[in-house]
């Protein structure tokens, strides 16, 4: 089998595969933990990391594993994983552990990570599994923000708020008030919030797809007429 | 939209979209006029901001989605759930409570899921839940009824948001009677206490006024067959045997039945926004146990829920509910016997 090009994995990852946007696994902590950018940049990160381990251990011991044990072999890597980070993230990032709580361990249940471990890692060769990771981990992550910062900002006018969390106390006034005296809207920070503006930024990817094959269909069809002249 | 055609000789009747949503402002003409007396000029102003906008909203998701913009624009649907809500909220308000809840109704309750027809929710109740989730406070800002702020303190309280000097805003507002009594039955009083504080001679004290002007053109509706009565007098039915129930067995914390019927929007809800007919049952079966179930749900949500009125939340519930109740509830089709396949 042909293995893909680097180029490839990258741009699926970010964009045409997005795990968020396109495949739309993970969308328990995508949706509950989303209230900002920085719950969702720690979130997101937890994951790539994972993600990446978890891809590059697969990738490595993918001819040792026989196919028919593959499934709870990939759940052990895999949690154990997790179980690694958690406690680190207890350990040197405590508040932050606090606020996402229960979705770290739920990082072993993210349908993404199992995903790319049994149909990306577990046929390629480790490189590319790595790379794997982290483009399918940066896109998350990056759907994460977006859609935190969407909800941070529409719920209660600022960005970036709590940054401390992760960034440390030189973090403290990093918090950007964009809308001053915003009587908030709750509704943006509740669960229906996050549904809507998943909706939004997949409708909103959609968009940008159609208009790129747009313009595509627009330069091809000159070049195909001038073609079929000669 | 299939209405019922009876064999003829008959006039040809008018019978579009049009005509429909005009019959059901010109019906809601009565309780409009009762809550202006009963709560000022709030109301009107709250109408007119609404209205506005969501012909606004309507005008411009048509546009971006293509569609002919001046055909749908000018059926009335876009007023009506403008409003109905408006109906809905507190006539002192500030302007952008109703600005946003009639845009969200008709961008994501109604636009989104493709138009006039195809909308599963309710779009005003959708668009009221959304601002009372969001504004819980705002929300609160009935005047007392029969004791309308005059005009200029509120136009001062709707666009600035702030009363005009000398004037204090706890003095203008006043919680209705169906928060003051939920509020009270916490702090454990008993109902006999509350008589005359609370209830008038049916329901809420003003708001039973409103309720029979919403019922005298609701009635008319019915009359001229733009709805039918299975929703109303199901959910009115079940909203009061489930009052009765309960205040049979304890009437020191339920409250009557007919303090149920007459206070909030039990009347409103029931003939004009329960009737939907887009997003409520179709089936004459499943209309009675739709109707049912908002009756009972609205009950159980004003008694027991975080929310002084439960219609909103019950429509939206039932609204989710309607596709399985006609699924269940199929008329038997002419010639077949009962549950024979098509």
């Amino acid at each position: 089998m042909k293995e893909p090009t680097y180029s490839k994995i990258i741009g699926d990852g970010l964009w045409l595969n997005n795990p968020g946007l396109v495949q739309l696994l993970g969308l328990c902590p995508l949706l509950a933990i989303t209230t900002s950018v920085v719950n969702g940049l720690g979130l997101g990160l937890a994951t790539a990391l994972t993600l990446m381990c978890s891809n590059l251990t697969v990738s490595l011991i993918r001819k040792l594993v026989r196919p028919e044990v593959r499934i709870p072999v990939f759940v052990l890597v895999i949690a154990s994983i997790v179980t690694v980070i958690e406690l680190a993230m207890n350990a040197w990032l405590h508040e932050l552990y606090n606020i996402l709580g229960i979705f770290i361990p739920l990082i072993v249940t993210n349908c993404c990570i199992i995903g790319r471990a049994e149909s990306f890692a577990s046929r390629n060769s480790a490189d590319r599994a790595l790379l794997d990771g982290l483009a399918m981990g940066v896109g998350f992550t990056l759907v994460l923000v977006t859609l935190g910062g969407l909800r941070e900002l529409v719920g209660q006018g600022t960005l970036l708020s709590h940054a401390y969390l992760m960034f440390g106390a030189a973090a403290r006034d990093w918090t950007l008030t964009l809308i001053p005296d915003y009587r908030g809207f709750l509704l943006a920070i509740l669960p229906p919030g996050a549904f809507l503006g998943l909706g939004l930024l997949v409708a909103g990817k959609n968009l940008v797809d159609a208009h790129r094959a747009q313009r595509v269909a627009a330069v091809e069809a000159p070049a195909a007429q001038t073609a079929g002249a000669a | 939209m299939e209405f019922r055609r009876f064999s003829s000789p008959h006039l040809p009747v008018e019978n579009n979209v049009n005509a429909m949503m005009r019959r059901v402002l010109f019906a809601l003409l009565p309780g409009i006029a009762c809550m202006q007396w009963l709560f000022g000029w709030g109301v009107l102003i709250n109408i007119a901001l609404a209205g506005a906008s969501a012909m606004l909203a309507e005008a411009g998701m048509l546009q971006l989605r293509g569609r002919p913009v001046a055909p749908v624009l000018l059926d009335g649907s876009a007023l009506l759930t403008g409003v109905l809500l408006a109906l809905a909220l507190p006539p002192l308000a500030p302007w952008w409570i109703a600005v946003i809840g009639s845009a969200f109704a008709i961008i994501f309750a109604k636009q989104l899921y493709g138009g006039l027809g195809y909308n599963p929710f309710n779009p005003a109740m959708a668009g009221y839940v959304v601002l009372l989730v969001s504004f819980p406070l705002e929300l609160t800002l009935w005047p007392a009824a029969g004791n309308p702020p005059d005009l200029s303190t509120t136009l001062a309280l709707v666009f600035t948001g702030n009363p005009p000097p000398g004037t204090l805003i706890d003095a203008i507002t006043m919680a209705t009677p169906m928060d003051s009594l939920r509020t009270q039955i916490g702090l454990g009083r008993q109902l006999p206490e509350l008589a005359g504080t609370v209830s008038g001679y049916l329901g809420g004290t003003g708001w039973e006024w409103l309720n029979a002007c919403y019922l005298l053109g609701g009635l008319w509706l019915l009359r001229v067959k733009v709805i039918q009565w299975q929703i109303p007098a199901a959910m009115l039915a079940g909203l009061a045997l489930t009052a009765l129930l309960f205040h049979l067995v304890d009437p020191a914390h339920y409250a009557t039945p007919q303090f149920h019927l007459f206070s909030g929007a039990a009347m409103l809800g029931a003939f004009f926004i329960a009737t939907d007919p887009v997003s409520a049952c179709t089936t004459p079966r499943g209309r009675l146990w739709y109707g049912l179930g908002i009756g009972v749900l609205t009950w159980v949500i004003r008694t027991w829920g975080g929310y002084p009125d439960g219609v909103a939340f019950a429509v939206l519930l039932m609204n989710l509910a309607a596709p399985t109740i006609d699924h269940f509830t199929r008329p038997r089709i002419f010639g077949r016997s009962s549950g024979s396949a098509p």
